[in-house]
């Protein structure tokens, strides 16, 4: 749906009007877009104590040609980074310009205690008003839970304190993010770093990403422009909203999508099948065969390599008001469907080597809502369901992780009443609501071949909501 | 006196070049200069380092510039106390710097040195009507306010709507630089189609360089940049046959053979290099790439004598070469700024020429023919463009680091510059 308060604010007298009486001015976020680069900008680098990913970080950076830049904190990233063949520069001398920068990250692996996160302070405060509309900022850190020493854990811990406040303070489209590698992790971090500093991630701020050293090889694609190439992907849901989005992200990556949603929806399934090159599948995901029927779709072509759980349904009722069927129908279908049919494709060896399963939550199961006890509770189980299944999957070199959208414009949020939709819209960092792509761009990341090491994760999409956060 | 030391070449910075007026528009000599000391002093880890002496200059300069150099060091990590002074030689600058701080090397009296250049054709000095800045000189002199009133009187509007904006033309016979390597190419009979050749070498030489990453040591990223923005990967003969020629108008109308793809651009940018004797190099553990061995300075008379304006190098070689033992072949490199590609050619051209070398030079027999694939291997200033004072100390570390990863080997560097003058230099490792 179109938002006409963000146009407004962007142009002309609109422009002018809203910054004389203060108003809210979101920004119009930057979208991904083919032949782009992954960020357009340089990056700033900073990092305290013995940063302990700068050489991974330049030979990343090398092979996104990304321009970096070091804050004087870290010299010693002209070497490293001439090492990895990159040309690099101080930031800012005495008395030259400062330069705006499009990122900035910061490699806080070194800080061992609290006492050291001076050099958080300086490098954030030196660069706060040197960057760009629509930048991103990335702090990385150790998984604190992995911290033997209690005081490394804590100084760890804090980041994510420090980054959800600066995802607020920033403003201006500008998406903050902390991501915890473990140790023999190093190896994991490109595709994460490709979503969080691309305009892909323009809708998710304020998020914790926690990468761990996969149990099985996990290979980085061979071209990061079709990451998603040779893919067989499973979309439930995709005749409409979101999931038809997924389904196209997914197609543009370069995969093979089988769109799957109700019967009833058949036509616009076969419409989107055809546009993508994929192919359709009329299934009612609560049907007692569904689950076979999957089995032997997904063994017919091969197995799947992803499986998305898109499809979700809403009957809002306050809990007096509510039906024992408006509860079951939601519980069925956003979670106990999900979990019949992963039992099944799993036990029936339908998902591939280093398979992915991406679920779909919301906010809702994470804040809560008026009238939703019953979605609430399908999401929050579909987070549980994530936490308890990814250990044992990774074993199988499997991931499983889920997507959390806040206020996406879709049919589902256009039909709100205007008072509630505006007050979704704005209740969050970005100060409007995300475009069903923002949360398929995330799923795509979940989705890449280079994602091995992310598993168990619960990123939102959101804009940083002050719902739940 | 101590013997003299060998002058040894660590290595060098420069910032990414850019074509007058793109990225650096904003940015003054002295930001240039102080990003890209600061970047060498980065890269060789010398904070807070008192350095023997920084040298350098610009071409273009304002006049409150006047201590350019050492302004520019004191806003590096370098020790505060570290000396710097100014000077200029038009394109000579960058090199010339590198011998004189080389030469206090040699003779023990410094243990190390910086040699830099910088030069901006977007920040350029303007220079008022000089009617205008007459009277304003009076004004300021003047004793009494009849007199002055009397003074501005004098002010005409036309005197602040005609600024004098400098250029690159030669004082003496009113002609540009241009002209004048145009009328050169008429004299040596240089055609159109070698030099767009030469032009082409050089982007891809440059671009080849970069691909190899030949760079990611010797360059800072400085506002926005990372690549010299002249570079055209893309350029090819047909693109350049289409230019037209841009300095024949009144040297040889219709006739010319100089384009704005086979001349250089004005640029913007500055590089740096640092020079040391072996003992320091070895005390703070740097490696060295090369040693600066031989130099020479050269002038020709282009007003009386009429000889081209950019010849002087083609003089400065031969002398130098004597007094070397060594032949213009026994060289694995040969740097010949490419001011305009038809300046290169003419400078060939000459060494090849029997009667030239015995009339005009006083060889006994020419020097001969060089091996055209050692010639500007990784491009030079036609394809990273050509900031006046800069694009000496390009040559000198880019040069220094192509022979240490050689191993050995000798380089020829020869510059020419207004003036009717030429430097020249031989690295070796
Ligand atoms: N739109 C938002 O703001 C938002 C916010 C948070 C979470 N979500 C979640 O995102 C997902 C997609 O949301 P949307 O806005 O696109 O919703 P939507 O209603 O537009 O689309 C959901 C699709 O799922 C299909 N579906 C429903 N039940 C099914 C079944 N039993 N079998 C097969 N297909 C079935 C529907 O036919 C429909 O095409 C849902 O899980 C939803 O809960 C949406």
């Amino acid at each position: 749906m179109k938002d006409s308060y963000l146009n407004f604010t962007n142009v002309g007298i609109g422009a002018r009007l809203t910054s004389i009486l203060g108003l809210p001015r979101p920004e119009i976020l930057e979208r991904y877009e083919t032949e782009k680069p992954t960020i357009t900008g340089a990056v700033l680098l900073g990092g305290g104590g013995k940063s302990e990913l700068l050489e991974v970080l330049a030979t990343l950076f090398e092979s996104m040609r990304t321009q970096t830049l070091f804050h004087s904190q870290i010299p010693e990233w002209l070497k490293i980074a001439n090492d990895s063949g990159l040309i690099t520069g101080r930031w800012e001398a005495e008395g030259t310009h400062v330069q705006k920068v499009k990122a900035l990250v910061f490699d806080a692996t070194g800080l061992k205690e609290s006492s050291e996160s001076e050099a958080l302070h300086r490098f954030f405060h030196d660069s706060a008003k040197s960057i760009l509309p629509c930048g991103r900022v990335i702090v990385f850190g150790r998984t604190p839970e992995h911290c033997n020493q209690p005081r490394k854990a804590a100084m760890q811990a804090g980041l994510e304190g420090l980054i959800r406040s600066l995802a607020k303070e920033y403003k201006r489209g500008v998406a903050a993010q902390l991501v915890y590698v473990a140790e023999g992790a190093e190896n994991q971090m490109e595709s994460t770093l490709r979503f969080l500093l691309s305009p892909r991630s323009a809708y998710v701020s304020g998020q914790v990403i926690r990468i761990a050293k996969p149990k099985k090889v996990s290979r980085a694609p061979r071209d990061w422009s079709a990451p998603l190439s040779g893919k067989k992907i499973l979309v439930t849901g995709s005749a409409r909203g979101i999931g038809t989005a997924i389904a196209e992200v997914m197609a543009r990556d370069g995969a093979k999508v089988i769109c799957l949603d109700i019967p009833q929806a058949q036509s616009e399934l076969e419409k989107l099948a055809a546009k993508l090159d994929g192919s359709a599948l009329a299934v009612d995901l609560t049907g007692d065969d569904a689950p076979e029927t999957l089995v032997s779709e997904a063994r017919a072509s091969g197995g799947w390599d992803v499986i998305v759980h898109n499809a979700g349904i809403t009957r809002d009722k306050k809990m007096a008001n509510m039906r024992a069927d408006l509860w079951n129908s939601v519980i069925d279908v956003n979670l106990s469907a999900q979990e019949r049919i992963n039992d099944a494709l799993l036990g029936g060896g339908a998902i591939n080597k280093s398979g992915r399963i991406i679920c779909v939550s919301s906010i809702s199961g994470i804040a809560g809502n008026v009238g939703q006890a019953n979605y609430a509770f399908s999401k929050a189980g579909v987070i549980g369901m994530v936490k308890s299944l990814a250990p044992s999957l990774a074993r199988q070199g499997i991931t499983i992780n889920a997507v959390a959208p806040g206020f996406i414009e879709t049919q589902m949020t256009a039909s709100m009443p205007l008072g509630v939709r505006e007050a979704g819209r704005r209740l969050n960092s970005m100060q409007q609501g995300g475009q069903p792509e923002d949360v398929a761009e995330a799923v795509a990341w979940f989705a890449s071949s280079g994602s091995g090491g992310v598993t168990g994760n619960i990123i939102r999409v959101c804009g940083q909501s002050l719902l739940g956060a | 006196m101590r013997e003299i030391q060998r002058i040894a070449i660590i290595g060098g910075n420069r910032i990414p070049f850019a074509r007058s007026n793109t990225v650096y528009s904003n940015v003054s000599n002295q930001e240039m200069m102080t990003a890209t000391l600061q970047g060498l002093a980065d890269r060789f880890n010398l904070h807070n380092e008192c350095m023997g002496e920084v040298a350098g200059g610009a071409v273009i300069k304002h006049s409150r510039d006047y201590n350019l150099v050492r302004e520019s060091t004191l806003s590096t990590s370098l020790a505060p106390e570290t000396p710097a002074f100014d000077l200029q030689q038009a394109c000579g600058t960058g090199l010339e710097a590198c011998i004189l701080i080389g030469n206090k090397i040699a003779l023990g009296q410094i243990e190390n040195g910086i040699a830099c250049g910088v030069d901006s054709t977007s920040d350029a000095p303007i220079a008022i009507n000089e009617k205008l800045r007459r009277i304003l000189l009076d004004i300021n002199s003047a004793k009494s306010s009849r007199k002055r009133l009397s003074l501005l009187s004098k002010l005409r509007p036309s005197m602040f709507v005609k600024p004098v904006l400098p250029s690159n033309s030669e004082s003496r016979t009113g002609l540009s630089m241009g002209e004048h390597a145009e009328l050169m190419a008429r004299e040596w009979q240089i055609s159109r189609e070698e030099q767009d050749q030469l032009a082409l070498c050089s982007h891809q030489n440059l671009a080849r360089a970069y691909e190899h990453g030949l760079f990611s040591d010797l360059m800072t990223a400085f506002n926005g940049c990372s690549r010299d923005n002249n570079l055209r990967d893309d350029l090819s003969m047909e693109k350049l046959r289409k230019l037209k020629p841009c300095f024949d108008k009144k040297v040889a109308p219709n006739q010319g053979t100089l384009t704005p793809g086979n001349s250089t651009t004005l640029t913007d940018g500055a590089s740096a290099v640092l020079l040391a004797n072996d003992n320091w190099a070895k005390e703070k553990n740097l490696p060295v790439l090369a040693y600066l061995t031989f130099s020479e300075v050269a002038a020709v008379d282009f007003y009386e004598k009429k000889e081209g304006l950019l010849m002087a190098p083609v003089y400065a070689v031969p002398r130098m070469l004597h007094r070397a033992g060594l032949k213009l072949q026994d060289f694995d490199y040969y740097e010949i700024h490419e001011a305009f590609a038809a300046q290169v050619l003419c400078t060939l051209k000459a060494w090849e020429d029997k009667d030239f070398c015995k009339n005009r030079l006083g060889l006994s027999r020419e020097l001969g023919k060089i091996n055209r694939l050692k010639l500007n291997v990784n491009g030079s200033s036609l394809a990273t463009g050509h900031p006046f004072a800069a694009t000496g100390a390009r040559i000198v570390t880019t040069l220094a680091k192509v022979l240490a990863q050689k191993g050995s080997g000798r380089g020829l560097i020869s510059i020419c510059a207004a003036g009717g003058q030429g430097i020249v230099a031989i690295i070796e490792r």
